[in-house]
Order: structure tokens, then sequence, then C-alpha cells
């Protein structure tokens, strides 16, 4: 399974990935609180400046504002009519700052550690009844579980092509859900054949 | 929670992300792409109910959060929920629990278009109160022009809802998952 993370040996590659999260979550929200053009453009060489430091490319810097450019297009001659352009501006940076920040915390951490640290962040929530553990089972599950997905659709496909029923997502989408139910019915007790056990008393 | 629960849980999270696998389709009178994913939590919710649904849709979330690229187009990591659409993946988890909770109420009665109408109200109501009010904070625009930024989208998610519609009925019939609740 391929992940987003991108290796590198970085102090920004190094911080505890709860560090990070943190970080992430201090400076989304004080960003939402300034509404500076200076202040954010600042914000923004300073966001850029910590890709360098993590060994980024200016490519990658770039691929990640990929998938928004668009919509940050589309909201800034929105704001720009609506309320100016210095308005759009703010929302432009603003988002831009966001989105490179998490991105960056995305490529500089593991999955791993990701899954580790949440583990560890959730551990409270034991006390109202959530199994951390259960989660990281979870996790793993349908990790492993999405290519099974897809070898059983293909499996499908091909065995109502040599049929001759093609092109309907909802023809091939009902034995593809059944199947898999079924698959998991027989993963669960399999599990419990095993000694697993959902609820320990 | 059984066993089962679990493997069901992280089975709709990997069906969700499994579609998202499928190229969107461009449709050449609306301006914006329809991807299979959006079908992910009105199938969870209509298939398992609300817990199990909402639960799905939840870890698919986290799977995206700690960096893997699950999303339609490859898209993945903390990025994509503080985007402007951000409210729109949050609002899956609503999106699945509001149709498992009205498919539970009714499991005995269900028909194609009440059916039809549940789903919409979670995969559609539910789901763009959240992602509207979200691109609005988000993206300092007015509730109304969010909204009219989104309805561009919606005749897209009415065919979902039909199909998913189609598809949670038929695996109602020959597969239920959903128990009839003693006290309805």
């Amino acid at each position: 399974m391929m992940s987003l993370y991108s290796p590198g040996e970085t102090a920004l590659h190094r911080l505890p990935a709860g560090t990070k999260l943190l970080g992430l979550v201090l400076a989304g929200t004080s960003l939402f609180f300034v509404a500076d053009i200076v202040v954010l453009s600042g914000a923004l060489i300073l966001v850029c400046g910590a890709y360098l430091v993590a060994n980024m490319t200016v490519k990658t810097l770039f691929a990640q504002l990929r998938p928004i450019l668009w919509i940050v297009l589309i909201l800034f001659v929105a704001q720009a009519f609506i309320n100016g352009w210095q308005a759009g501006l703010v929302v432009v940076l603003r988002l831009m700052n966001l989105i490179l920040l998490a991105a960056l915390i995305t490529l500089t951490t593991r999955v791993s550690e990701m899954t580790d640290t949440l583990e560890w962040a959730i551990q409270p929530l034991g006390w109202v009844g959530v199994d951390p553990r259960k989660i990281s089972l979870v996790i793993s599950m349908a990790i492993r579980f999405i290519p099974l997905i897809s070898q059983i659709t293909a499996e499908v496909r091909e065995a109502q092509r040599a049929r001759g029923i093609e092109k309907s997502i909802v023809a091939l989408a009902i034995p593809v859900v059944i199947r898999t139910l079924k698959m998991a019915d027989d993963i669960a007790d399999a599990m419990e054949a095993r000694g697993f056990d959902a609820d320990p008393r | 929670m059984r066993t089962k629960d679990l493997v069901y849980v992280a089975l709709f999270a990997a069906v969700t992300a499994a579609l998202g696998l499928f190229p969107p389709i461009a449709v050449p009178v609306l301006a914006v792409p329809i991807t299979a994913q959006s079908l992910g939590p009105m199938l969870a919710g209509a298939i398992l109910g609300a817990k199990r649904g909402a639960l799905a849709i939840a870890l698919l979330l986290i799977l995206v959060a700690i960096g893997l690229p699950l999303l339609s187009g490859g898209r993945g990591g903390f990025g994509v929920f503080l985007g402007p659409s951000g409210g729109f993946l949050v609002g899956w988890v609503l999106a699945a629990f509001v149709t498992g909770w009205l498919f539970e109420r009714s499991w005995s009665t269900l028909t194609y278009w009440t059916g039809a109408i549940y789903t919409f109200l979670g995969g559609v109501v539910a789901l763009y109160t959240l992602g509207i009010g979200w691109l609005a904070v988000a993206a300092n625009l007015s509730l109304f022009q969010a909204a009219a930024g989104s309805v561009a989208f919606i005749p897209g998610d009415i065919v979902k809802v039909l199909i998913a519609t189609t598809v949670a009925l038929a695996v109602k019939r020959s597969y239920p998952i959903i128990e009839e609740r003693s006290d309805g």
C-alpha cells in the first residue's frame, strides 16, 4: 500500500508525530483569527521555508497545492467580487498556509508512527469503553481489505463480461457487496475460532 | 461490539476507499465531475445501520488523516480536512449515521421510494448542511453563497442516492445485516 510519506532524515522527520500534530492544531486555530495580508504572507514564507528544512523540492510543494488550485481560484474570484480583492487574498493565503502545513506533516511522518500516536492519543477513551487495541485492529484490517475488494470486483466483472453484462455499476456492486459481506462473516468466525474476543470481561 | 461488527466496520471503510479508485465520470452538462466515492457513506449507513455505518466512515477518515491516499484522485493526509471542502468529508460520517438510523427505524416496511428518501436525507441533506456550513466558515462566505457554490454537485448525488438505494435493498433481500428491532 502506497502512502504519502516522503522518507528523509531531517529535523522535521525526526520530530515526534504528536508534537507536529499539536503544532498544526495551534497554527491552524491561530490562522483563523488572523486577517492581515502581511502576517499571512509572512506565515506562508515561513511554511515554505519549513519545506526547505524538510528537504522537499519546489515540485513537491506545488504538488500539494494542485488538488485545491481550482477551488482556491474560484474562491478568490468570488471573494474579490463580493468583498474586494483584499478579502479574497486573505482567504486564499489562509487556505494555502493550512494545506501546506498539514501536507508537510503527512510528508514527514510515517503511517506507522501516526497509528502509534493515534493509539496513544485515544487511550483516555478506554474510560468510556473504547478499546484502543480494537482501533489498531480495524485499521490493519481495512488496509488489508482494500486490495481484496479490488480483486473480488475484478473477478465479478470478468464473470459478468463472460455473460455479456457490462457497464452497469448496480449489477456490479450488488454481487461485490454480498460477496465481501460473506467474506467478512467468514473472517469474524475464523478470528473467534482462534480465540479472539471482541468484548473481554 | 461483536467480532463481526468490527470486521463489517473495517470492510465498509475499505469499500469506500475502493470506490475512490473508480475514475471520476465527467458529465458534459454539469461543471463538476461525479466520483463514485460518496456512494460509500450511503451504502455503509443503508447496509450496516447508524452506528456501524458511521464508524466505518470515521475509520476511513482516520486512514486518510494518517497519510494514506485513499480519497478519489489519490488525495489524503491532514490537509484535505482543512481545505474548503473538509466539511463534506466529516459530513460523510453524519450522512452514514442519518441514513442508517432512518433505515433501522423502518427496516421491515422499507420500500424503494422510502429507502431513496432516507438515503437522500442522510446522503444529501445532512451531508450538505455540514459541508456548506464548513465551506462558509473556511472560505469566509455567507451561507447562501456557500450553498450556491455547492448546488452543482447535487444532481450527481441524486443519481448516487438512486444507485445506493437499489444496491442496499438488493443486499437487504439476500443478505440482510440490520436486524429488525424488537421494540420497533
